[in-house]
């Protein structure tokens, strides 16, 4: 909402506060001042000039050679090339010495060879927007409309010493969509008083109530309507007070009639409507629902499809205005028009919305219904109109307005005691204070039994419970006076639960292991998760997605973590290693209907180097290995007990390729991508992992414990086994230990060796083995027996035997 | 014999001089004291001595090996001295050269931001809840006490799935969720991070999914002036002990009284500059007592009961924070942009 501070000042006492004081005032007691824009902050040396003669320049077709009156001596010569400037206008001339908006410094010129002193302005070369200046004047220069001196101060004529403030209005506070009820707040704000602006009106003998009937079909949506009548009007350009003042609010002037319309618009919040009565088309006004599939043309142009959740303003017959959101174009105000009916209206918000979100259409008139507007202005408001419009349109006012009247006015009654107003701000109010807020805001309040009772202004329709009036009391008591405290609640244990514990500790292993934390959006494609989770898999979409890329939820964290690989290695990035925490999406639906599973899962994605020192020459590409030493990793903080199993996956290497498996359920995968998949991703050798992290912390083990140090040495021997090339190094673990038993502490893979030294379709896996008696030393023999006994399994079950060489 | 002794002696004596390595003392060892070498030799012939002369021929030949001995130990010292000090210079590196690195990942900017806020509350006795990203209407909206054709409910910046289901504009239906379990009884105090969205174009400024935290504390007795209290203490804790707290009424469906909470700016202190756009606060998050529509829906009596709430954007903490000036840097993943965080 813009509001000129000049128009303002009409209604209410600002003259000794600048704009920006006034604008940090109503900031800081709820009505957010976006802007204060000094209209002519950069305009100065703007004169009225009279144009005495206009004459063709003599080498150049486009340009004119005017002398222009500007109260001196000689007349300036000034070269326009406005197509529009003539002999006679009286124009806006920025002198020489002068600016104009954009940094323009005017100097004394030739253009073409002709001496130019000045420059005759158009109204954008003034700053004003585009869209707000009038059609007359949007492809020339500007020409006053009405009588101005040459020589005075153009700059004052077109209202550039205005100042306007730019609201930010929260969505309760539609009073402020309006000049008045700006004032109303800052009154309260500054401790002022109002002033009504007056509506004198000379009321014909002739009644519009005898002339025109009104009908309302459905009261609910519209529980008032009024139309008066004026009789004789003459459409033509509005003063330049009218325009310049509609132009600083933002509004495009018209005709003298559409602008004072506008003006008590902007003026009260209240939208009103003139029709061309000649063109209404009869002479009853019907307002009902539309009908299913109805169709009406509205001022802008547009053919509009109606249902029957819209209200239109009918002639009885076809709908002539779009109730509250637009009128129609057959019987719009013209040039010729001379009756007018004038519609004073008060629509249901609810009907106004419906009608502007199904038809895409947000008016002035409509933002202002939708919101709820004053029952107790739309009166008003329709007689200062008619004043208006009689004073710079003449005509004949008729007496009394034809009406529906149904509309409730009275005012919302709210009790609330004293200590409720304390006890909810934390404050030490007394009675005097809350009621001289209350005689701030202009809300009539009585104290009775230690209770208020306020009378809301029905202006004020944000204010309902008790709450309400105790932000009102705060805001103008001032949020920075409310005192400092801490709950007086009892003292409650904080902290993060265990599982938000162990997500931490998990972040904290993998950042220390190198990895980078990778955070991307949820919303994906099907086809992104086509490598690895097939079409089949039922997903989650959103209903009217902004964009094709994102359009259903993540079934999987790998696809842009991928995306993220890809976007690195296009800038020269080839060892990269990131992880991502984050939430996927899982549907039984085919259509869905209930909250899908959301599951966190954990997932990390590798390229090139894991680790390099280059100029000691050292290089470790990553593999396998690497990423299944960190998924083992997060096992072990998690303390889960986890296994893995070798499995073909989508989009994987089918030779490299693992489930995880906890209690006999998939919890996750590592593995490497197929080299098919990689390509589509433009990757390099890559290699991924996912886990479904919400099962893995439910499968969290104990407490950990200490285990008392060994007294006792241990015997370490060192076994190479050579086996067929299929059979696991889990195997023979599985047999090692079996056999070993109590005594056998660990057993470690040491060695791989495939080659020349070993027979074709074998390999030799070398261990580390360790015994240990925790309760004595162990005997040489001891250790032989058992460990004899384990190369022994080993053959029998595995086929393994020592290595000789 | 004597004689010749003496000048074995001065012979050795003068070669282990000259030894310049631990092998040519070696040598000089051997060749003098060995078993060949000239003094057993002399040993060897004392037999045909006489009586009178052997002891004193033996006395001087024990002598001499003495301190030959003597003579080859210190040289022996010296020379081993030298090697190693010759060893030490031959393996003397340039200290310059870069170290190892100790391989070290980053956490991403929103992570931090999130754990360290977390941190601050959990500190003032506030716990960590979580709820759904896909969210029902009913705690999206309805139970915020935004009913259906709500005028502040803005039906185009919902992601919606079905009429009922959507992704979460805002982290504030987890409030709802979190009174429900607590079964109309108090104290209630948790914050709430997550990712909510909203149907934005994505650009410098706006982002269709981004992060926020909510807070909410319920109990009897609350005041605006405890929100106050709480904000300060957040604020100083986390923006530094300097910075100014200011509130200013909004509005929010599910506040009443509502505020917006400004800082004071770091970067001009409260004088105006660009990032505050000039009037010296910076925006910060916004805030309000529990409308008790609100605490009603989630089950708390709200003439007993009252509470405040607060949302503020991660994004915008971590932008204030860093300097970042594009949001869309926090989800492009970019490893220029992330590794910049190793050390947070």
């Amino acid at each position: 909402m813009l509001i000129s501070y000049q128009w303002l000042s009409n209604y209410v006492d600002i003259t000794d506060i600048t704009p920006q004081q006034l604008a940090d005032e109503l900031t800081l007691h709820g009505v957010e001042v976006d802007a204060v824009e000094e209209l002519g902050a950069e305009v100065n040396k703007l004169t009225v000039g009279k144009v005495l003669s206009c004459e063709q320049h003599p080498d150049a077709d486009k340009l004119k050679v005017c002398r222009v009156d500007v109260a001196e001596e000689e007349p300036l010569q000034i070269v326009c090339g406005a197509p529009n400037v003539a002999e006679g206008q009286l124009v806006a001339v920025a002198r020489v010495g002068g600016r104009l908006p954009g940094g323009v410094k005017i100097k004394k010129a030739k253009l073409r060879g002709q001496r130019s002193e000045g420059m005759i302005c158009s109204l954008q070369e003034l700053g004003f927007e585009g869209k707000v200046i009038p059609k007359k004047y949007s492809e020339g220069i500007f020409a006053f409309p009405e009588n101005r001196e040459p020589g005075t101060d153009a700059k004052e004529a077109l209202g550039l010493n205005d100042t306007v403030l730019e609201l930010d209005l929260t969505p309760n506070r539609s009073d402020c969509l309006s000049v008045l009820g700006t004032a109303y707040e800052i009154a309260a704000v500054l401790g002022r008083e109002v002033t009504l602006p007056e509506a004198p009106v000379t009321v014909s003998e002739k009644k519009a109530s005898e002339i025109v009937k009104v009908t309302v079909e459905d009261k609910d949506a519209n529980p008032y309507y009024g139309a008066g009548m004026i009789q004789g009007v003459t459409i033509k350009e509005s003063p330049l007070w009218l325009q310049t003042v509609l132009m600083a609010s933002g509004v495009r002037p018209l005709n003298n009639v559409v602008d004072v319309t506008n003006y008590v618009l902007l003026e009260y919040g209240q939208p009103l409507h003139a029709f061309d009565f000649d063109r209404f088309g009869s002479d009853e006004v019907v307002v009902r629902k539309a009908y299913a599939e109805e169709k009406m043309v509205t001022l802008d142009g547009e053919e509009r499809l109606l249902s029957d959740s819209h209200l239109v303003i009918t002639n009885g017959n076809e709908p002539t205005a779009l109730a509250g959101v637009m009128g129609g174009a057959a019987s719009e105000v013209e040039n010729d028009t001379s009756n007018l009916l004038l519609e004073a209206a008060y629509f249901n918000p609810s009907v106004v919305r419906q009608a502007q979100r199904d038809l895409g259409i947000r008016s002035d008139s409509s933002i202002r219904f939708e919101k709820g507007v004053d029952p107790n202005g739309v009166v008003p408001a329709g007689r200062r109109a008619a004043s208006l419009i009689q004073q710079l349109a003449g005509g004949e006012v008729l007496d009394e307005t034809a009406e529906f009247d149904e509309l409730d006015r009275s005012e919302k009654v709210i009790r609330i005691t004293l200590g409720r107003i304390n006890s909810s701000l934390g404050t030490d109010l007394s009675a005097e204070n809350v009621l001289s807020i209350m005689d701030r805001l202009q809300f009539k309040a009585e104290e009775e039994e230690g209770e208020f009772i306020i009378h809301v202004p029905t202006r004020r329709q944000d204010i309902s419970i008790e709450p309400d009036i105790v932000e009102e009391v705060a805001r103008l008591y001032g949020y920075d006076n409310i005192p400092v405290t801490l709950p007086n609640t009892p003292s409650t244990q904080g902290g993060l639960s265990e599982k938000q514990k162990q997500k931490r500790k998990i972040r904290r292993f993998l950042e220390s292991g190198g990895l980078h934390e990778a955070v991307s959006y949820s919303l994906t494609t099907k086809e992104k998760e086509a490598a690895f989770i097939g079409a089949e898999q039922r997903r989650v979409a959103v209903a009217l997605p902004m964009s094709e890329e994102r359009s259903t939820l993540r079934t999987t964290l790998v696809p842009h973590l991928l995306d993220a690989l890809s976007h690195n290695r296009n800038r020269n990035r080839y060892n990269l290693s990131l992880y991502e925490m984050g939430s996927v999406f899982h549907t039984e639906e085919e259509n869905v209907s209930v909250q899908p599973q959301e599951q966190t899962h954990l997932a990390g994605a590798f390229m090139g180097l894991w680790e390099q020192h280059a100029w000691q020459g050292e290089k470790k590409a990553v593999d396998f290995f690497v990423v299944k030493g960190i998924v083992e990793g997060i096992l072990a903080e998690l303390q889960a007990v986890a296994g893995f199993e070798k499995t073909e996956k989508p989009g994987l290497h089918p030779g490299r390729t693992a489930s995880v498996v906890a209690d006999g359920e998939e919890v996750g995968w590592i593995g490497q991508l197929h080299p098919s998949t990689a390509k589509q991703w433009s990757l390099p050798e890559t290699y991924v992992f996912e886990l479904n992290l919400m099962k893995l912390l439910e499968s969290g083990g104990d407490e950990m414990r200490y285990r008392p140090i060994p007294r006792y040495p241990a015997v370490d021997r060192d076994i190479a086994l050579v086996v067929d090339h299929k059979v696991s190094a889990r195997e023979l673990e599985a047999v090692i230990r079996e056999t070993g038993g109590e005594l056998l502490t660990r057993a470690d893979v040491f060695d791989l060796y495939e080659g020349e030294h070993v027979e074709a379709g074998k390999k030799s896996v070398a261990f580390s083995l360790r015994y240990l008696n925790t309760e004595k030393t162990l005997t040489e023999e001891e250790v032989t027996l058992v460990h004899s006994q384990v190369l022994k399994a080993l053959e029998e079950k595995t086929g393994a035997v020592l290595r000789t060489q | 014999m004597l004689d010749r002794l003496q000048e074995l002696h001065g012979e050795a004596a003068g070669k282990i001089e000259e030894a310049n390595t631990l092998d040519e003392l070696q040598q000089v060892r051997v060749a003098y004291l060995g078993k060949k070498g000239p003094i057993t030799e002399v040993m060897k012939s004392m037999g045909k001595l006489s009586k009178e002369e052997r002891p004193v021929v033996g006395q001087k030949v024990n002598e001499v090996r003495q301190d030959l001995q003597q003579l080859i130990e210190r040289k022996e010292a010296v020379l081993e001295q030298e090697a190693v000090s010759e060893q030490l210079k031959k393996e003397s590196i340039d200290v310059t050269l870069p170290g190892r690195p100790v391989k070290k990942g980053s956490r991403h900017p929103l992570t931090s931001v999130v754990e360290r806020i977390e941190d601050v509350f959990t500190g003032m006795g506030f716990q960590v809840a979580e709820g759904p990203e896909v969210e029902t209407d009913y705690y999206n909206f309805e139970s915020l006490n935004l009913p259906k054709h709500h005028p502040a409910r803005d039906m185009q910046d919902t992601f919606f799935i079905t009429s009922d289901l959507l992704l979460r504009t805002q982290t504030s239906p987890v409030q709802v969720r979190t009174m429900e379990k607590h079964e109309g009884r108090g104290p209630v105090k948790i914050v709430c991070p997550g990712k909510v969205y909203r149907r934005d174009e994505d650009d410098a400024t706006h982002s269709h999914q981004f992060m926020q935290i909510e807070g909410l504390v319920v109990d009897e007795g609350i005041r605006m002036s405890d929100l106050k209290g709480i904000f300060e203490a957040f604020v100083k804790s986390y923006f530094g002990e300097d910075r100014k707290i200011r509130l200013r009424p909004s509005f929010f469906p599910f506040t009443e009284p509502s505020a917006e909470l400004d800082i004071s700016c770091a970067l001009c202190g409260g004088e105006g500059c660009r990032t505050c756009k000039g009037t010296g606060w910076i925006e910060v998050l916004g805030a309000g007592m529990v409308h008790p529509n609100v605490l009603e829906m989630g089950g708390f009596d709200p003439e007993k009961y009252s509470g405040f709430a607060f949302g503020m954007g991660v994004e915008r903490f971590a932008m204030l924070k860093y300097g970042i000036d594009d949001i869309r840097h926090f989800y492009t993943n970019d490893a220029r942009f992330l590794e910049q965080f190793t050390r947070e």
